[in-house]
């Protein structure tokens, strides 16, 4: 008459993560290969594990000095997987710019367009192209010295500009590379990489933060509201409202906002205008050129909006989800049977648990929001990080390409970490023993 | 609030009636249910799963959820009618005046939240209490549920304590606000036998100390002997006898509560002279009752055109006892005092040679002491099996008795060949099967070592008709050269385990949790087992399929002249089946001996102590008693010398400290009877029998 045992309560928690690079995926991982089903390894010796597993361990568990240090450990290992992963993806990317095709493009862009193949294997080779892939690759990541090649008036390098002389060549530096902080230099915008990737990186992180301050806690409070009662008509509305926001793509939800709220002709702005409620002919501006260096709430809130109700449906289902299977749990009856009021039920009994699984998700949305700022800095004309990374692509701009795709390695990587950190924090049961 | 003064009965129910509500229809879950508790008294709510129990007592704390409704009757607490009361009403005497303890400890916790700040929420809420308060009087009651250690055990989180700890915290938690009204809903369902005694002791003794009413819902009628003064009976949503526990037990007035009785282990059934009496037939859903009586169909007195009739049956007194209510038609006709019909005695299976041997088995786990970064931190060793030796012959039943962690499930998993032995060896007819795992094992092997699973809801697959799963094991075993002649083994398969050919076509979820065992007992002799190790088999069943499915098991071994491991925590049903006892303890067989041998003295003090923590259901029983402190012991950390020394109640009688510096020696006691025991002859012989059966 045994009541089935629920697994471990942690594993209804999957992280939405990359399972491989997750740290509770890992956890799991060695959890199974050991004989213990708990992820807590203080447990007792689970060989004869039943269904009541848990069940006679004894009061162990790691002193806070120790988890500091663990936790150090832990991060420490996780930096190193980071490193490699990284390496290994701007490799492929390394790879496939560097593609004959590609190169030869790049030659006829830069020199002129009816160039011979002899002319272009010059060129190629006068300007450091025709070197093995793995070379080059060292190169750009400056752990091997830039490569040199003798011309009629001088000598060419990476790691210098035009052709200089002999002695010039000799003082600067031999290794140039990201590693140096040399990121190279874009042939369409004829300036130094680190410096447009900072300015661009700049105007879209200013981007990402306000959307993030609107996503969020929007997300959360109407996943929270809608999953306290599964089923009530709150729910119901709410959670057709987050289908349609994660259903409709920014350039949908961007032309409708930009045609009701923008425009001097249509939607509500002629009609406001009329009543005399707004001062300028439109309610927000349809584009957000002005707001790279002035931003406010006219000129920016478009952009921010089109790109957090897209990520908000998405969170707030996944909040949905964890709030009602919260809500289900046997400690909610017992807190209810306890005599606790329903506000401080869901404050303070569902809450965290409940957001222990749309916190994994909320962080794998900064590789989405990237992807978003692609559509809508396009289509608000606000020059950041994806407007860079379509003209980089368009323009067969190779080492502006790399950058932007090592920044997006690097972001989706410590969003990952960020994750993985926030998930044992939140989560009581797993802690790194 | 301030508590209500009152001396009327605590909770009256009357005639009270629950209904869920589906799409397609009402479903009774409940229906004309009666109980009064008093002031300071226990009452017990018996009965099998899905007969509305834990109904009753949702539906005295009012809630039911969305689809649950009261449709009739009412509820009063202290003279007060809950059905009138408003949510704040409710709000306020939930957890203040009315507290619940629950199945599961670690689900009813907060996984999130320390253990403290969920204790202190209850005064904080009813009695206003400020922090500081609130934070000594959970102090007092963490000390009073005997917890070591109260400061750091408000400072964990649920998950960092033992099973039995987290019920002592639920406990706790529910005595917080000091009650009027505890409802305990299966409170130890989830724990060892050992763990459970203590749990149970405590109830009773916090009961007493703080005057509590209890409503104690369980199915296991020894323990509602053990803690109630009252009983309950209920079959399929309604009650069907309530009275004093001294008339149910001696007296009982209605035939479900006899054929409950008859059909589990109480001491002096065995299984070839004195069989288990299996209820027949299955428990009606409740959409599906019968017309009249509830019981009727499976009922020994049914009579027909007067229990089908088409009219509800009335609780009735019975004259002379404080009370004692039954509802049967018939109870005044039928003779109490007629003892069981003996149903046809069957022939002890003669023991044949020795099948399989153990001889020395050892099997150790490493575990890397820090497993998220593997190799860092130094290996541990668990020995989940220490120098386990014994021999098993054909159509023998050897028990294995012991708590989670004692190393029985390991011991199952090397003899399947799912785990290789660290050393030793298993002989299975002089052949050493101790190192080849499953995957290499030929067919005949591996169809001739069988295991019968604990939960037969989890152990068929849940897309294969049930005839196509056996096919299924036959082609594995290479039993028959056709599928025709396969299909034809099936059907003889059903038929071995008594289901009807029909099933073959089935799905698993048409079939119920005593069918399901079934047909995991066929898929287990398929091959033409010669060793089944059934873990647990029938501990996840109701008790009146229990009785058929053991009854099954021995009548096939008696027929197959199989080996019989019986792997259990259930000493009733292990007394009655096995020929010979194995008990573990971490790792260790402490006992081994015949059935007679293990089950009177001299014991090993872990034997003794089990024995006294099975709750029997029989008042004619006297048991000594013995409440084991503490927790097992973690295998990871055992503690020096003997296993058992941490929880020992004999220790004292072995001089110069020896139990705590050596593991004793095997000592045969008797002809077949060994235990690794340091006490001296003398000791043991001083030791008296845990239960005795009152002189009739």
């Amino acid at each position: 008459m045994h009541t089935l045992t629920r697994g471990a309560p942690s594993c209804l928690y999957e992280p939405q993560g990359v399972a491989g690079v997750s740290f509770a995926a890992h956890f799991r991982g060695d959890a199974q290969k050991s004989p213990f089903k708990t992820p807590h390894i203080g447990a007792r010796a689970g060989p004869c594990t039943g269904t009541k597993q848990n069940k006679d361990r004894p009061y162990q568990g790691p002193d806070r000095e120790q988890q500091g240090v663990l936790m150090g450990l832990f991060i420490l290992r996780r930096t190193g997987v980071m490193v490699l992963t990284a390496l290994c993806l701007t490799f492929v990317v390394f790879f496939l710019t560097n593609l004959y095709p590609n190169l030869e493009k790049l030659a006829k862009t830069q020199g002129n367009f009816r160039m011979s193949e002899e002319a272009v294997q010059s060129w190629l080779e006068s300007n450091g192209y025709a070197q093995p892939m793995l070379s080059k690759y060292g190169q750009w990541l400056g752990v091997v010295p830039g490569w040199t090649f003798e011309v009629d008036d001088g000598i060419k390098g990476r790691c210098f500009n035009g052709t200089v002389s002999a002695e010039e060549a000799a003082q600067a530096p031999r290794l140039c590379g990201i590693l140096q902080g040399d990121w190279g230099y874009s042939t369409v915008f004829k300036e130094d990489v680190s410096g447009i990737i900072a300015v661009r990186l700049g105007n879209t992180g200013y981007l990402m933060f306000w959307v993030l301050v609107l996503m969020v806690p929007s997300a959360l409070i109407v996943g929270v509201l809608a999953g306290m009662r599964e089923g009530s008509p709150l729910d119901r509305s709410l959670s057709t409202f987050s289908i349609l926001t994660t259903a409709t793509p920014e350039y949908v939800s961007g032309v409708i906002f930009i045609a009701v709220l923008a425009s001097s002709k249509f939607g509500i702005s002629p009609i406001l205008y009329e009543w005399g409620w707004i001062e300028s002919k439109t309610l927000f501006k349809g584009t957000a050129t002005s707001a790279m260096k002035d931003p406010n709430f006219s000129n920016f809130f478009l952009p921010v909006l089109t790109i957090s109700l897209y990520g908000m449906g998405y969170i707030a289902r996944m909040t949905r989800a964890s709030m009602t299977e919260v809500m289900a749990a046997q400690y909610i009856r017992t807190a209810r049977l306890k005599g606790v009021s329903f506000h401080n039920i869901v404050l303070k009994h569902a809450l965290r648990n409940a957001l222990i699984a749309p916190f994994t998700v909320i962080m794998l949305q900064f590789p989405w929001l990237l992807n978003g700022v692609v559509i809508v800095e396009t289509l608000f004309n606000y020059k950041g990080f994806g407007w860079v990374l379509v003209s980089a692509a368009g323009n067969n701009d190779i080492e502006l390409l790399l950058a932007v795709s090592v920044v997006s390695v690097i972001v989706v990587l410590v969003t990952q970490l960020i994750s993985d950190i926030g998930y044992v924090y939140l989560n009581p049961r797993i802690r790194i023993s | 609030m301030a508590k209500l003064d009152y001396d009327g009965p605590i909770l009256e129910i009357d005639e009270l009636s629950i209904s869920f509500f589906t799409r397609l229809r009402e479903i009774p879950a409940v229906m004309d249910f009666s109980v009064t508790v008093q002031p300071g008294e226990a009452v017990g709510l018996v009965g099998e799963s899905g007969c509305g129990k834990s109904t009753v007592a949702l539906g005295v704390m009012r809630d039911l959820g969305k689809n649950g409704r009261i449709v009739g009757g009412s509820i009063k607490f202290k003279g007060r009618d809950m059905g009138q009361m408003t949510d704040e009403e409710l709000r306020d005497i939930r957890g203040s005046e009315i507290a619940m303890i629950y199945q599961e400890p670690m689900a009813s916790l907060n996984p999130a939240m320390k253990i403290g700040k969920q204790l202190m929420e209850v005064p904080m809420i009813h009695q206003g209490a400020s922090e500081k308060e609130a934070y000594d009087r959970a102090l007092q009651v963490v000390t009073d549920v005997k917890l070591p250690d109260p400061k750091r055990i408000l400072e964990s989180f649920p998950h960092q304590l033992s099973g039995g700890q987290q019920q002592r915290i639920v406990i706790a938690m529910a005595l917080m606000s000091e009650p009027s009204l505890l409802i305990l809903d299966e409170p130890t369902t989830a724990l060892d036998v050992t763990v459970e005694a203590a749990v149970v002791e405590l109830v009773k003794e916090l009961g007493k100390k703080y005057g509590t009413s209890m409503l104690f819902i369980s199915h296991n009628l020894g323990l509602v002997l053990e803690t109630c003064d009252r009983i309950c009976v209920m079959y399929s949503g309604e009650a069907v006898e309530t009275g004093s526990i001294e008339d149910v037990f001696d007296k009982m007035q209605h035939p479900y509560t006899q054929a409950l009785f008859r059909s589990i282990p109480l001491p002096g059934a065995d299984k070839n002279s004195r069989p288990l009496k299996a209820i027949p037939g299955n428990f009606p859903l409740p959409h599906e009752r019968p017309l009249g009586c509830n019981f009727g169909p499976r009922c020994d007195y049914f009579e027909d055109g007067r229990c089908n009739q088409n009219i509800s049956i009335p609780m009735e007194a019975i004259a002379g006892d404080d009370r004692h209510w039954s509802r049967c038609l018939k109870f005044k006709e039928i003779d109490w005092d007629v003892p069981m019909e003996v149903i046809a005695q069957k022939e002890k299976g003669e023991v044949g040679d020795v099948v399989l041997k153990m001889d020395n088995l050892k099997k150790y786990y490493e575990v890397a002491a820090n497993a998220l970064f593997g190799g860092v931190g130094e290996k541990k060793v668990v020995k989940a099996n220490e120098t386990l030796s014994f021999e098993a012959r054909e159509s023998e039943t050897l028990a294995i008795v012991g708590e989670s962690g004692c190393g029985k499930s390991t011991f199952a998993k090397v003899l399947m060949g799912l785990e290789t032995a660290t050393d030793g060896q298993i002989l299975l007819d002089n052949r050493n099967i101790e190192q080849v795992p499953i995957e290499v094992r030929d067919a005949k092997t591996v169809g001739e070592v069988q295991m019968v699973f604990q939960n037969p809801f989890d152990t068929l697959n849940p897309s294969m008709t049930v005839g196509r799963q056996i096919m299924r094991a036959l082609e594995i075993f290479g039993v028959g050269d056709s599928d025709a002649a396969r299909k034809q083994r099936m059907l003889e398969l059903l038929d071995l385990v008594k289901l009807p050919r029909a099933f073959a076509d089935r799905m698993p979820r048409q079939l119920s949790g005593g069918q399901k065992q079934r047909v995991g007992i066929a898929r287990a002799f398929a091959g033409g087992a010669r060793i089944v190790v059934a873990d647990e088999p029938v501990s996840a069943l109701d008790v009146s399929v229990q009785a058929a499915v053991t009854d099954l098991l021995m009548e096939i071994q008696r027929e197959e002249k199989t080996t019989l491991l019986f792997i259990s925590h259930d000493l009733s049903i292990v007394r009655y089946l096995s020929d010979r006892v194995m008990v573990m303890y971490l790792g260790h067989v402490v006992e081994l001996g015949s059935t007679d041998q293990v089950f009177s003295p001299p014991y090993h003090p872990y034997t003794e102590a089990l024995l006294s923590a099975v709750p029997i259901a029989d008042t004619s029983v006297e048991k000594q008693h013995i409440v084991l402190e503490g927790d097992i012991p973690s295998a990871m950390n055992p503690p020096p010398g003997c296993p058992f020394q941490t929880r020992c109640r004999w220790k004292d009688k072995v001089p110069g400290g020896l139990c705590e510096k050596e593991v004793p020696p095997v000592r045969m006691l008797d002809e077949g009877h060994q235990v690794k025991c340091h006490l001296s002859d003398e000791v043991l012989e001083q030791m008296t029998p845990v239960i005795k059966v009152a002189a009739e």
